[in-house]
């Protein structure tokens, strides 16, 4: 039977304030254990929640940038379980009045194509806290720094048939937070993490599957592995006439399969209902209107601009505009050289190859967008070649010091091409005297013998000399 | 009494939602005491609430926020006095996994 799988994703963003969601406490990644978990935190009796203004902004911002209905009047209310990362016994959360309505973003897809996916909603919550179960034998270790961090809950329609796809919508959120600057994007920490609703269905079958849940998956590769090991594993149990049970299951990265993590004969009932402590977020549409003028322009728009008025390939122009900092890097270049075409090749090329190789992001470029300007800017002027000047990038990688004078590098490094005609000259001159019968082949029309002459020039000057000046000055000896 | 009568209370299951022990000889007492409160419930469902905003609050009030401010600081060690147990900074509980 041929099958079809719906995916949908819900994503889990911490926003990037400075302070918890409900609590005064800070939000600062790798503190000590337990070292920024307050009195609200921990859930200690007679202790109140007030929300955090940062956080709705964010929430705000994140809904224009969707398109989205931003709900004036949204509730807060508790979702009812009990772990010993959550020491309230609920988290709130936002069930049936999000901040944040119906939106949609748009999805490239490897084969070029673009997709519309719709979202559902986005809502604030609290995170909860890390459960450590291998440092204390027989126990669990909880650590509370995490409770009460701010989260944006997106949740998008079951609008993916593939992992593929999937992925590819994780990274346009990741692209668009880390643009809309509401969330620092470091997956590894944890800033980004969302669960796959996964179910299959026969091809042409109009209602869903069931559908399974995976959890907390925390990287781009882990989504598309995970969600292909469970379209799998459902189809395998159908098809060996099993069915599936809904039921919330977690990826193993190194066995690279999903299990299933709670037991099945208990069914997950949050009872949710609304917080009593916390009263109604009620906002303006003016304070809406006021966080609309600050909306950055955004991946697409920029994408569009790289094409339009920079004249780059949309394949470039996509690469650089997905990436926050890149664009960025791109841009300062772009702005000091006036070349946008060297500036992507360098980027897209030199840079990228040599970042890779150094395991390093772009903003931690050792050299600086200021600094690739100026070498582009000498190329251009040709006191570099294209020989010299990966020469000089390499000079500038090692130097890694941001206010190194390109220029004085440059002449440090003896990079600059050989220009004036009296030295040129004289090396030309004593090339000829040297192979005068290569000169006479020359001068009999055997064009070839050009190449030989320039390639000892060049030989001679480290590669310091202007190829097309070296053209003509033997080409005026003949 | 209504119709609602005839829906099963399953005071195992909601017991173990609460994480509430209760004893197994007072489950049926708890059953019916349940099915009091449905009861009471279904008479203010047929309140006629036609064009009435549903109320999340009693307090007709809004929400005050505060600005992004970290105005706490490290009191682990008061806190954790409080704790049955504790190692390295961390709370101990009794092992979870999932």
């Amino acid at each position: 039977m041929n099958w079809e799988s719906v995916i949908g994703l819900e994503i889990h963003v911490q926003l990037a304030t400075n302070s918890k969601i409900f609590s005064g406490a800070s939000t600062h990644y790798g503190a000590e254990p337990n070292a920024q978990a307050c009195a609200v935190d921990l859930g200690l009796p007679g202790v109140l929640p007030v929300l955090n203004e940062r956080a709705v902004e964010m929430a705000i911002k994140f809904g224009l940038a969707i398109g989205a209905k931003i709900n004036l009047h949204s509730v807060f209310d508790r979702k009812n379980y009990f772990y010993p990362d959550l020491p309230k016994g609920y988290q709130i959360s936002q069930f049936e009045t999000p901040i944040v309505g119906e939106g949609s973003i748009v999805i490239a897809l490897e084969d070029g194509t673009e997709r519309t996916v719709g979202v559902t909603r986005a809502h604030l919550e609290e995170d909860a806290g890390k459960s450590i179960h291998d440092l204390f034998p027989g126990q669990t270790g909880v650590d509370l720094n995490r409770t009460g961090t701010p989260l944006l809950e997106i949740v998008s329609e079951p609008d993916f048939r593939t992992a593929k796809e999937a992925s590819a919508y994780f990274r346009q959120m990741h692209t668009l937070v880390r643009y809309l600057q509401i969330c620092d994007g470091n997956l590894a920490e944890g800033s980004m993490r969302c669960d796959a609703n996964v179910s299959v269905r026969p091809y042409g079958q109009e209602e869903f599957g069931e559908r399974t849940e995976i959890k907390n998956i925390n990287s781009f590769r882990f989504v598309e592995r995970a969600i292909d090991y469970e379209i799998g594993r459902q189809i395998d149990v159908l098809e060996s006439g099993g069915i599936i049970e809904r039921e919330t299951r977690l990826f193993d990265p190194d066995k690279d399969e999903t299990r299933s993590m709670r037991s099945k004969e208990f069914s997950e009932d949050y009872r949710y209902f609304p917080d009593p402590d916390l009263l109604p977020l009620t906002f303006s549409q003016a304070l809406v209107d006021k966080i609309a003028l600050t909306l950055p322009e955004l991946p697409d728009a920029k994408r569009t601009r790289y094409v339009e008025q920079l004249g780059l390939s949309e394949y470039d122009a996509r690469a650089l505009s997905s990436d926050l900092d890149r664009s960025e890097f791109f841009e300062v270049a772009v702005n000091a050289c006036n070349n946008a075409k060297q500036a992507t090749n360098w980027i897209m090329g030199d840079l990228s190859a040599y970042l890779n190789r150094n395991s390093l992001e772009i903003s931690a470029s050792p050299v600086s967008a200021a600094q690739l300007a100026v070498l582009i800017t000498r190329l251009d002027d040709q006191t570099l070649s294209s020989k010299t000047a990966k020469t000089l990038f390499d000079g500038l990688w090692n130097k890694a010091d941001s206010s190194q004078d390109v220029d004085a590098l440059i002449k440090e490094m003896n990079l600059a091409q050989v220009s004036d005609d009296g030295e040129l000259t004289r090396i030309i001159e004593k090339l000829i005297e040297d192979n005068p019968a290569q000169f006479e082949e020359l001068r009999n029309g055997k064009d070839k013998m050009l190449g030989f002459f320039v390639g000892q020039v060049m030989k001679m000057t480290q590669g310091k000399a202007n190829p097309q000046q070296v053209n003509e000055i033997i080409r005026a000896k003949l | 009494m209504t119709d609602q009568d005839n829906t099963e209370i399953n005071v195992t299951h909601l017991a173990r939602l609460g994480r509430l022990a209760i004893p197994s000889s007072s489950h049926a007492s708890t059953a019916q005491e349940l099915q009091n409160i449905i009861a009471m419930i279904d008479a203010m469902q047929s309140v006629d609430t036609d064009g009435i905003e549903p109320l999340s609050h009693p307090l007709d009030s809004e929400q005050l926020l505060r600005a992004d401010v970290v105005s706490e600081t490290d009191s682990r060690e008061a806190f954790q006095n409080n704790a049955p147990k504790t190692e390295d900074g961390y709370y101990l509980v009794p092992r979870v996994v999932d």
